[in-house]
């Protein structure tokens, strides 16, 4: 990371740091970033078991606040669609649909076997191998269902790729 | 591929019913008389097999009968024997505790039989599901639309000679 402030115990490197402590400098598309991933809001949305652990997360023994991730009831005002579970093909339509809905930037996290490739229904008659057929999916988290910290590594990762993807723009302008 | 089993290769468990069901068994021939089925008994239930056009008749009368009263369905299922298939009743008497098991065979190709709907109005999800997954047409029902399978889905898929996809797009 690019940024100049000081971290932990260490001493400021900057001189700007130095002389005015407790500013950060950094290119205007990191601070966003950095403000984008400290306040995910996953839509509230589950599928089949992989819910509950997705929720078991959300409660108070592994508490998903202090990552600044909130669930919101609508896919208007969310960035973070976590898709919990068995994606049937009569439930694709309606997953695309959410999905259109929430606005930019939006990530996609596929939770679990069955999300990631069909997971124990593969080559089923009812099942998508993958939610990735029908929407792009940003991090994979493996496991049926994953545990809660696989889930919160997950979601860190998230955080690391909106990070990079920012200093990757900004390379690229 | 599931192993393939015909009607008279199927492993039985012992016959072993309880205090209830042989209670049953002996009011019963008296009782569903003017229907001739064949009452006979498969591990601890009292299993009954009728013609599939008398079956809502038979299920209004042992509904409303005093001495049986079954006023709950259980379950319905389908089964796939190759050469047919059986539609299968489990019905349940909350007053009078007795368990019973309905069944009536319809042909492969032809697969209908009378809805139970006006006797159980809860049959309703039961035989939408098993016209989805087997084919089975349910006369009288007020809507067959897909209960689990999406709309336009081709084939049964519980039948057993139904052959699952491979890798497929969506």
């Amino acid at each position: 990371m690019e940024l100049t402030v000081g971290s932990g115990n260490q001493e400021p490197r900057s001189m700007l740091n130095r002389s005015a402590p407790g500013i950060i400098t950094a290119r205007s598309e990191q601070l966003i970033a950095m403000a984008r991933k400290n306040s995910l809001w996953p839509m509230t949305f589950g599928l089949a078991c992989c819910a509950i652990e997705m929720m078991s997360t959300y409660m108070a023994h592994h508490d998903l606040d202090r990552f600044g991730i909130v669930t919101w009831p609508s896919p208007r005002q969310s960035d973070v669609m976590i898709v919990a579970g068995t994606v049937v093909k009569k439930m694709a339509e309606p997953i695309k649909i959410l999905y259109e809905q929430m606005p930019e930037p939006k990530w996609v996290i596929a939770m679990g076997s069955c999300a990631t490739n069909g997971g124990p229904y593969y080559r089923s008659y009812s099942v998508v191998m993958g939610v990735d057929h029908i929407i792009p999916v940003d991090v994979y988290v493996p496991g049926c269902p994953p545990r809660p910290e696989a889930l919160i590594d997950g979601i860190m990762k998230l955080q690391d790729k909106i990070m990079q993807d920012a200093k990757e723009r900004g390379r690229k302008a | 591929m599931a192993e393939r089993h015909s009607r008279e290769e199927t492993p039985r468990a012992p016959v072993a019913l309880d205090d209830r069901s042989r209670a049953l068994e002996l009011i019963l021939p008296k009782i569903l008389a003017e229907f001739q089925p064949a009452i006979g008994a498969t591990v601890n239930l009292v299993e009954v097999t009728v013609k599939p056009q008398d079956v809502p008749s038979l299920c209004r009368l042992v509904k409303e009968d005093s001495q049986l009263s079954f006023d709950y369905l259980l379950c319905l299922c389908v089964v796939d024997y190759l050469d047919y298939l059986q539609v299968v009743y489990h019905l349940y008497s909350t007053t009078m505790k007795y368990k019973m098991v309905l069944k009536a065979n319809v042909t492969m190709d032809e697969p209908s039989l009378p809805s139970v709907m006006p006797v159980w109005p809860g049959a309703d999800w039961f035989e939408r599901e098993a016209h989805d997954l087997f084919g089975v047409v349910f006369e009288g029902h007020p809507n067959m639309a897909p209960l689990i399978l999406y709309e336009g889905f081709e084939g049964y898929p519980g039948r057993k000679s139904y052959e699952m996809p491979e890798y497929t797009e969506w």
